[in-house]
């Protein structure tokens, strides 16, 4: 059962190499600079035969790529149903389907000027999220332990916060100097509200007992913010930096559209005007690959601070 | 010797959920001698918890007043240590440091490190420095919470129940462990408890309280040297005793047939 399960990816890519070898190219297609989808497919044979026959050696060691094996082979399924449908048959509007080489050739050959594009955005979006993140954890700090700060700052929160921020766009575009700046605040504006809101409600929801047990120990109220107040609405505090950041990425493509002169959202949405739906793809590529880094690495980081939960809580 | 509680005609009020108004405490006073265990002891709504968090500052008194050596009490120190029937050790720290929290708060730690790893032998949880509370059983939790409470040397440790969360095998233990402690640091103890049996085993004095509104009826002192015989004659005795001041009489039940 185990031999057959770590064969099937070997079958699955040796047929979509087939695929796209064999089966002719439809005359609708614009001819891509390299046949860059074989190139993968005859990669992940190789691979993943070789993965195969190692294990053939040593049984314990497929165990965990047996696990995997069966997703390995969806994703050479979709990839192949993918290329019949658009190079292969162009059952697909060939205009917004580009053939998956063509996507791979602009991966490729545009690499420099998409890198740019994303070191741009980063820049943005990092200034945008820090800026945020602090603001928004200090909001919600004194929101959630000073009563005068609640009953002033909260309703503002409250009013301001659920603003999409594309809806802040004139007024921004007025009130900075630079369109950067101006891009930074939408961002920070997008991950300061859900992380003030969740801040404020994580320490409303600490049990008093903690405080008590502070008091008694002999901690000043300053001690009890920082030492008692904080660390434990800590879970709280990265959920909202969680659903800030996602907010971010959905802001940043926002942002870039106020004039920004490189940007991988500017890059999406020029390439769109261009009809050039191979770029279009390519930037898309790129830009869940660098959010999917960057929500990972957040959740590295929550799991490196929050140890204490361990074995506690999960999401 | 310091450690000397009084409290002279100490009235406390709340308001429940209800909006009703409850007499927690009506008309208390009691004084407690340096170096007393005392335990406070009567059914549910009998302002014994009142009363504790009171001598600890957590609350003040309506009317009357709570002095420690003489002085008014206004809000809670570090000269009374307090153990709470949850152990609420912060779950962020590990034991270590949540022992080492009180003097870290009072920057007394610088110097004092030698403090914290001795209360963590002496509650017995050497070798657990870096576990986190979540990793320990429920009578661990209680031992680093005990030491965090005796850490900074309070002149008064105060007791809320403190083993009511524990299993009998690990309630008896730890019942020796804070009498062993007790003859080690000499320190005020004031305990709130349920158990008529822990009460008799442990204190000098027994503080006996009833509800509605919550005062003190009697104090038992209970004569018998250390260690006591748990259900030997004169423990039973006692035990008699307080029952009857609770009004809990004590029938012999029938017996099932007659020879």
């Amino acid at each position: 059962m185990h031999k057959l399960k770590s064969f099937l990816p070997v079958l699955f890519s040796a047929l979509a190499l087939i695929t796209a070898l064999a089966l002719p190219d439809s005359p609708l297609h614009p001819e891509a600079q390299a046949p860059f989808l074989s190139y993968v497919f005859a990669a992940v044979l190789i691979v993943t035969a070789v993965l195969f026959f190692v294990g053939l050696k040593s049984p314990r060691y497929t165990k965990k790529y047996t696990h995997k094996a069966p997703f390995c082979c969806g994703v050479l399924a979709f990839l192949t149903v993918l290329n019949i449908l658009t190079v292969k048959t162009a059952i697909l509007p060939v205009l917004y389907f580009p053939s998956l080489d063509r996507v791979a050739g602009v991966l490729i050959t545009d690499a420099a000027f998409i890198g740019k594009c994303l070191l741009y955005s980063l820049r943005l979006l990092i200034t945008g999220w820090v800026c945020g993140a602090a603001a928004g954890i200090f909001t919600g700090i004194a929101i959630g332990v000073n009563p005068g700060a609640r009953y002033w700052v909260y309703p503002l929160v409250r009013v301001l916060g659920p603003i999409p921020s594309t809806a802040w766009v004139p007024l921004v575009l007025v009130s900075f100097p630079t369109v950067v700046s101006a891009s930074a605040f939408l961002i920070a504006l997008a991950v300061w509200f859900p992380t003030t809101v969740l801040t404020s409600s994580g320490i409303g929801s600490i049990q008093n007992s903690y405080f008590e047990a502070a008091a008694t120990l002999g901690a000043s109220p300053g001690y009890t913010i920082f030492k008692v107040a904080v660390p434990a609405a800590l879970p709280h505090v990265f959920i909202g930096l969680f659903n800030g950041t996602t907010a971010s990425f959905i802001t940043l493509v926002t942002a870039e559209m106020l004039g920004a002169k490189y940007g991988i959202g500017w890059y999406i949405n020029w390439q769109k005007e261009m009809m050039s739906y191979a770029n279009v793809y390519a930037g898309l590529i790129v830009m869940s690959i660098t959010c999917y880094l960057l929500i990972t690495f957040l959740f590295k980081f929550r799991d490196k601070v929050l140890i204490w939960q361990k074995g506690v809580i999960k999401w | 010797m310091v450690g000397g509680i009084e409290i002279s005609h100490v009235n406390k009020e709340f308001t429940n959920p209800q909006g009703e108004t409850v007499r927690a405490l009506h008309d208390v006073s009691l004084s407690i001698a340096p170096g007393d265990f005392i335990s406070l002891i009567g059914p549910s709504g009998c302002g014994k918890s009142t009363l504790l968090r009171l001598i600890s500052g957590l609350i003040s008194p309506d009317s009357g007043s709570v002095k420690l050596d003489g002085g008014d009490i206004t809000s809670p120190g570090s000269d009374r240590g307090f153990m709470f029937q949850e152990h609420t050790l912060f779950p962020w720290l590990n034991i270590y440091d949540n022992i080492a929290f009180g003097l870290r708060a009072r920057k007394i730690f610088r110097g004092s490190e030698k403090l914290v790893d001795e209360f963590i032998s002496l509650v017995g949880l050497k070798g657990f420095e870096k576990y986190y509370p979540h990793q320990l059983s429920g009578g661990m939790c209680q031992r680093a919470s005990l030491a965090r409470a005796l850490v900074g040397h309070p002149k008064v440790l105060l007791l809320d129940e403190p083993l009511g969360a524990l299993d009998a095998f690990t309630r008896m233990n730890m019942q020796d462990e804070i009498l062993r402690i007790r003859a080690e640091q000499n320190m005020t103890m004031i305990m709130v408890t349920h158990d008529v049996d822990e009460a008799i085993y442990l204190s000098d004095r027994i503080v006996v309280m009833t509800p509605r509104p919550g005062k003190i009826i009697s104090v038992v002192d209970v004569g018998l040297s250390h260690p006591r015989a748990r259900g030997g004659e004169d423990f039973l005795a006692y035990h008699a005793k307080i029952l009857r001041l609770l009004n809990y009489t004590i029938s012999k039940p029938e017996p099932d047939y007659y020879l």
